[in-house]
């Protein structure tokens, strides 16, 4: 019987050290940009602003920063290693190989995943410096931000599968997840838009995580967490199913 | 048993072109076989099914006796591949791709290292094994593959036109590989475009035209089917014109060199034997071509085997 786990760490270890060999393109500049953000909106422009929901804007705005960095490097981990992957056509060693597609599918997003944490872990780090945030609920913070780089290292996923060439890995990061990370309630609450656009804002999914995230560190939100959840789960079930049914029909993949 | 039974093997493009129109074909375990074929003839798309890389249409393949589709993963266990085109990751080191291949056929750890050193040892790429591959040579990486393929033992090897692009050393070091894998007891599929390879190393042959296989046949009986050899003759004088013997078709290439049809009924004695009555002495002779060339050429222009 073969050892279907051994495949799994393999697949693993080998997308973990792809982005630790090549940690100044990985691991280096979310810590320069974030550390800009904090510096400029929330030291020098922050400072002038006063308070939201009772928090300080420093303290505010760090973890919708934390998880919009955490969101676009899973994102990102995986829909350049896979698409890479199908562009060298080195993807044929685990298509040739009796890997299932879910080891496949969990290999790759678990890179992401653990890219977006430990983004997460080095922006959160760089916050210390400006910010000082204790916990609120370190449950509701984790699961979230896990969570979160499942979803979205999902979507890499889904990009990289349906991709044909390195355009079209990354109209979805600009077009896409940028603006829905910014208009997400990073930098503000809902609460300051004017009525028709609170309303639209609440149609963005990533306003859900953030707030749920910004919960955990903070102890406030604009929304409901358990709603922030549901969706979030609801979301990473859809498309987990929509990975696998690539996968299994071998859509982009094979000929 | 059979190390790749296939059946009734369809396969239609989306953009509706078919490549495979219903193939039969049988490999015996322990064989040497040639899969030939013109290009867009349905080798490779063959060979796709094969290896998974491609989805079939209809029929069945199994692999010493595992079918591909109900009995997937230990079909694939018994399978190695080495592809046409290079398809490792050209920033990864030599002996992580080949380390990472035992992995994904679960190899443990300490059992995965001794086969990737044993194989990039036998590949004679063990000193090679920290380069990151885009720094090979061409011949270095088609070697990389086969390390890779190699790696976990499979019973069943495909090769893809392993030779390719490669100078003639390292085509002769890969020939005798070849031979050793082979003599090791793993069953051997390979598709090339250098009939001579075909006809040196293999045993069994199938000929893949228009996706139908238009002949599979063993190769000593196939090369029996030869009525007529050709053969250029170097003389050592040189002649005003081409001599006229019975039986046999002779042209003269230049006023030194003869180019004779041979039936194999009368054979190359009675030749010398005419010449020598003519006072024509010939130096050297060699095959004008490779004989599996020409029933090659014979085959896929849907000619009587052997006729000319």
């Amino acid at each position: 019987m073969i050892n279907y786990s051994i495949a799994l760490r393999t697949l693993v270890n080998k997308e973990v050290f792809r982005f630790i060999r090549i940690w100044p393109q990985t691991l280096l500049p979310p810590a320069i940009t974030t550390a800009l953000y904090f510096l400029i909106f929330g030291k020098l422009i922050g400072s002038r602003l006063g308070t939201v929901h009772g928090a300080s804007y420093m303290d505010y705005i760090v973890p919708g920063v934390i998880l919009m960095s955490v969101i676009s490097h899973a994102y990102a981990n995986v829909v350049s290693s896979f698409f890479s992957s199908k562009f060298q056509h080195n993807i044929e060693e685990l298509l040739v190989a009796p890997v299932p597609n879910w080891v496949i599918l969990f290999g790759y997003v678990s890179g992401g995943i653990i890219r977006g944490l430990l983004v997460g872990v080095v922006v959160a780090l760089i916050s210390m410096v400006f910010a000082d945030i204790a916990v609120h609920n370190m449950l509701v913070t984790v699961t979230i931000a896990i969570m979160t780089a499942t979803l979205f290292a999902l979507a890499g996923f889904i990009n990289a599968v349906l991709a044909e060439s390195f355009d079209d890995i990354s109209i979805i990061p600009n077009f896409v997840l940028t603006p829905l990370s910014y208009l997400g309630g990073v930098f503000y609450s809902v609460d300051m838009l004017p009525g028709v656009w609170q309303t639209i804002s609440m149609g963005n999914p990533i306003l859900y995580m953030i707030n749920a995230f910004r919960y955990g560190l903070i102890g406030v939100s604009d929304v409901d967490i358990q709603l922030a959840f549901a969706m979030t789960g609801g979301f990473i079930a859809v498309l987990t199913l929509i990975s696998l049914f690539l996968l299994y029909k071998g859509i982009g993949i094979k000929n | 048993m059979n190390a790749l039974s296939i059946r009734n093997l369809k396969k239609t493009y989306n953009n509706g072109f078919v490549a495979l129109k219903g193939i039969n074909l049988d490999v015996e375990e322990g064989d040497f076989f040639a899969l030939l074929g013109p290009n867009g003839a349905g080798k490779s798309t063959a060979i796709g099914i094969i290896s998974s890389l491609v989805n079939q249409s209809s029929g069945s393949v199994s692999i010493f006796g595992h079918d591909l589709m109900t009995d997937r993963s230990r079909a694939k266990s018994c399978l190695g591949l080495v592809p046409q085109e290079v398809n490792f990751n050209q920033f990864e080191t030599v002996k992580n791709i080949v380390f990472n291949q035992a992995g994904y056929y679960g190899l443990p750890r300490k059992l995965a290292l001794q086969r990737t050193e044993l194989c990039l040892k036998q590949m004679d790429l063990w000193d090679k094994r920290n380069t990151v591959s885009r720094r090979l040579s061409g011949g270095m990486k088609r070697r990389v593959m086969i390390a890779r393929a190699m790696v976990h033992d499979p019973k069943l090897l495909i090769l893809d036109e392993p030779t390719a692009g490669v100078d003639i050393e390292i085509r002769r070091s890969m020939w005798q590989m070849m031979q050793a894998v082979n003599q090791q007891g793993t069953t051997i599929i390979l598709t090339t475009h250098y009939l001579e390879e075909a006809e040196s190393l293999c045993r069994n042959i199938a000929i893949i035209d228009q996706g139908q296989i238009v002949e599979n046949t063993d190769m000593a009986g196939l090369l029996a089917r030869l009525h007529i050899d050709h053969f250029v003759l170097d003389l050592a004088e040189p002649l005003a014109q081409a001599p006229v013997i019975d039986g046999y078709q002779i042209e003269l290439i230049s006023d030194k060199v003869l180019n004779v049809a041979v039936p194999k009924e009368l054979g190359l004695n009675q030749l010398f034997s005419h010449l020598s009555a003519l006072h024509i002495t010939v130096s050297s002779l060699k095959n004008k071509s490779n004989r599996l060339e020409q029933l090659f050429m014979d085959l896929i222009d849907a000619k009587p085997v052997g006729t000319e």
